[in-house]
């Protein structure tokens, strides 16, 4: 099947799917409002050009959604109030509430994630009877590589209320351990995979976590933002073709 | 995993903890059994790979089933072997480029991926689309619509062995997609809706070129009514097949026509309106039955309803402009037609090359930097002929997607595979993939 990448593939310390892995403590650590992206200065990603312009000078600050206040407008607070009353350990569960571009995200602790959804998908209140997307995001610090960089991300659709929430976990790769919702919701089961393949993200619990785009002797977790684009070898004629994110177009 | 133990051509066999396996390729089951002389078989049970390569299998699916005699007691299904890695790659382009990428995905509906996209750009944006833009989409993914489920059914009858069905659905298919051509100028892949509106305008004849297709196409439905609605081997492979209910649907997120087949009017343009679509007259066909059968009538009543959609835009359409009024994030040149194609307007490559330096250095800027979006995370979904097709965009303030993710509703959708087929014979298992009408491409990425 697949040869496994020459170039030296992220360090991928997190040790996965052992089973004394998979039965460890599910209590998170470090922050859990990461910034959108790094500091990144200048243009095009060239360093050194002896360039004059100025545009080298340009510095793009990394951004971090604030928290929202109340009212949060729309439905909202009603989502928020009835989250609270059934489940009352909310406090210390949600960390971070955030509402940006009409979208409510509940940034959720983990150990608090089985209830909260247990309660977001049952109390008649609230009814989100469909997940309707889980998806990963990878906010990658080179100089922290101690912070919930990875983002468990679920979007939630409640089709009796027509509302759309979302709701997002955060854990780090030294621990990447997130409990499965497939009890929950089934539809998760495939959905849980992928992010497993490509985030590296183990979801405990899942019946049964495995590789499901890549080939099944993959190394790493493609879509981590420390992960290559392309560096495959070529194999035509001993070719060789650097990754596109080598290449200067696409620094 | 021992090494054959025999050297029988027609049945190898091996020692395994489960007992001795025979791996067989084809040929006369009598014959095969009867060759295997004293060693019989306790029990039949039949693992059998279909796919990935497999011409029922819509594309690169791959499907393991165990077999007692014909009845499948268990279904697994492998998928990626279609991976291309779409998500990563658009994180490597521009925004506008993203778009290229995103519409190759499912490469049977491209319209819905790069609306879905570009609505997801636009309210990390927080820009407004002009009118005649927005009119454009919505036709367009109706026509796109059309030429979707018409594969579905063109695929669908093939495997079922319903020939006519494939030739008469891909010659309407080939008919809509000459409309999509005329329009976009591909057939499929076409990079037409972008961040801020649609790469170009409609050409000069396309109304009557659209209300001839349109007349085309009832008589294309009128006769797969003919054709198929009472055919009784038809209506016997779809009928009772592929069961799967409402409870079921939403557990597994089973959405779009299959969603409706089980009799919950559930649909995006309806439920969550986006451009326009609640002010537009058109019913959501459901049945009650929850199988193959409800899902071909289901996506058959679509088709009528997406055309009176079209002839709605069709009606409304008034000339204005189909890209926001923004020089920061509108590219500047006016496509227009050249001698060796789409391209640049010669007016425009005139100014750029000729009188104005800032128009060449403002041109070369947003074509190969592009343009910065506001950092923040959005989820937009529209209904694809598929179902809920979902779009988590997640910006951190760059030149370039942050993160791109579909949500797909091929990928989603044939979790429900085993659901259908457990219990039922082999050959209700195509009838019951060809219902639920996977993408690969999609479903892969």
């Amino acid at each position: 099947m697949s040869s496994p990448t020459e170039r030296p593939v992220p360090d991928d310390s997190a040790p996965e799917q052992s089973a004394a892995n998979i039965q460890r403590s599910t209590v998170s650590e470090g922050p859990n409002d990461q910034p959108f992206g790094i500091e990144r200065r200048g243009m095009f990603g060239v360093a050194g050009s002896g360039d004059t312009s100025g545009f080298g000078g340009l510095v793009r600050e990394p951004w971090t959604p604030p928290e929202a206040t109340r009212p949060f407008g729309s439905y909202f607070d009603e989502v928020v109030d009835s989250l609270d009353a059934a489940y009352p350990a909310l406090a210390e569960g949600v960390t971070k509430i955030v509402v940006d571009r009409g979208e409510l995200t509940l940034h959720v602790a983990r150990e608090h994630l089985i209830p909260i959804m247990t309660a977001l998908r049952n109390d008649p209140s609230l009814r989100f009877e469909l997940l309707s997307s889980v998806s990963g995001v990878d906010y990658y610090n080179p100089n922290d590589a101690a912070t919930n960089r990875l983002h468990a991300v679920y979007h939630l659709t409640s089709m009796t209320y027509r509302r759309r929430i979302r709701v997002e976990v955060a854990v780090s790769v030294a621990d990447p351990h997130i409990p499965s919702v497939v009890a929950l919701y089934p539809t998760a089961d495939w959905q849980e995979r992928e992010t497993f393949d490509m985030f590296g993200i183990v979801f405990d619990g899942h019946p049964a976590l495995t590789r499901i785009l890549m080939p099944d002797d993959w190394d790493g977790h493609p879509q981590r933002k420390d992960y290559p684009l392309g560096g495959i070898p070529v194999q035509y004629k001993g070719a060789t073709i650097p990754p596109p994110d080598e290449r200067r177009a696409y620094k | 995993m021992s090494q054959p133990t025999d050297t029988d051509s027609y049945a190898p066999s091996r020692q395994t903890t489960e007992g001795r396996v025979y791996n067989l390729s084809g040929g006369d089951w009598d014959s095969v059994v009867g060759s295997l002389g004293g060693d019989p078989l306790e029990e039949e049970r039949l693992v059998l790979n279909m796919g990935p390569q497999h011409p029922s299998t819509h594309g690169v699916l791959r499907l393991v089933l165990e077999l007692e005699g014909e009845t499948v007691t268990d279904a697994r299904v492998v998928i990626g072997y279609l991976h291309t890695g779409i998500e990563k790659n658009t994180e490597f382009r521009t925004w506008t480029q993203g778009v290229t990428f995103l519409t190759r995905a499912d490469y049977l509906s491209p319209i819905f991926n790069e609306t879905v996209y570009c609505l997801g750009v636009e309210k990390l944006l927080g820009i407004e689309v002009p009118e005649r833009a927005n009119l454009i989409r919505v036709m367009m993914m109706e026509i796109n619509r059309l030429s979707s489920h018409w594969v579905w059914l063109a695929t669908g009858g093939m495997e079922l062995g319903a020939l006519t069905a494939m030739t008469n659905g891909f010659r309407a298919r080939e008919r809509t997609l000459d409309i999509l051509e005329l329009v976009t100028g591909l057939r499929m892949n076409h990079a037409y809706v972008r961040p801020g509106g649609v790469a170009q305008d409609l050409p000069a004849d396309y109304e009557e070129k659209i209300r001839a297709w349109i007349k085309e196409m009832r008589e294309e439905l009128h006769g797969v009514d003919k054709l198929l609605r009472g055919q009784t081997i038809w209506v016997n492979r779809l009928k009772d097949v592929g069961w799967i209910g409402v409870e079921g649907c939403l557990a597994l997120g089973i959405t779009g026509p299959l969603l409706r087949a089980a009799g919950l009017p559930w649909d995006i343009r309806k439920t969550e309106p986006y451009l326009g679509y609640e002010t537009f007259d058109f019913e959501v066909p459901t049945d009650d039955r929850g199988d193959s059968w409800s899902r071909f009538v289901v996506r058959v009543a679509e088709m009528w309803e997406s055309l009176k959609i079209v002839e709605q835009v069709l009606d409304r359409l008034a000339p204005g402009p189909t890209m926001v009024d923004d020089p920061k994030i509108a590219w500047p040149a006016k496509l227009s037609l050249g001698p060796d194609g789409m391209g640049n307007s010669l007016e425009h490559v005139q100014k750029i090359m000729n009188s104005s330096m800032e128009s060449l250095i403002h041109h070369f800027k947003l074509v190969t930097e592009g343009f910065r979006v506001p950092p923040g995370q959005v989820y937009t979904a529209v209904e694809s002929p598929r179902g809920e097709l979902g779009a988590h965009v997640v910006s951190d303030g760059g030149t370039r997607p942050y993160r791109v993710h579909f949500r797909e509703p091929s990928f989603i959708n044939l979790q429900g595979t085993a659901a259908m087929s457990i219990g039922g014979m082999v050959a209700d298992v195509i009838a019951s993939v060809a219902s639920i009408d996977p993408v690969m491409g999609g479903c892969d990425r």
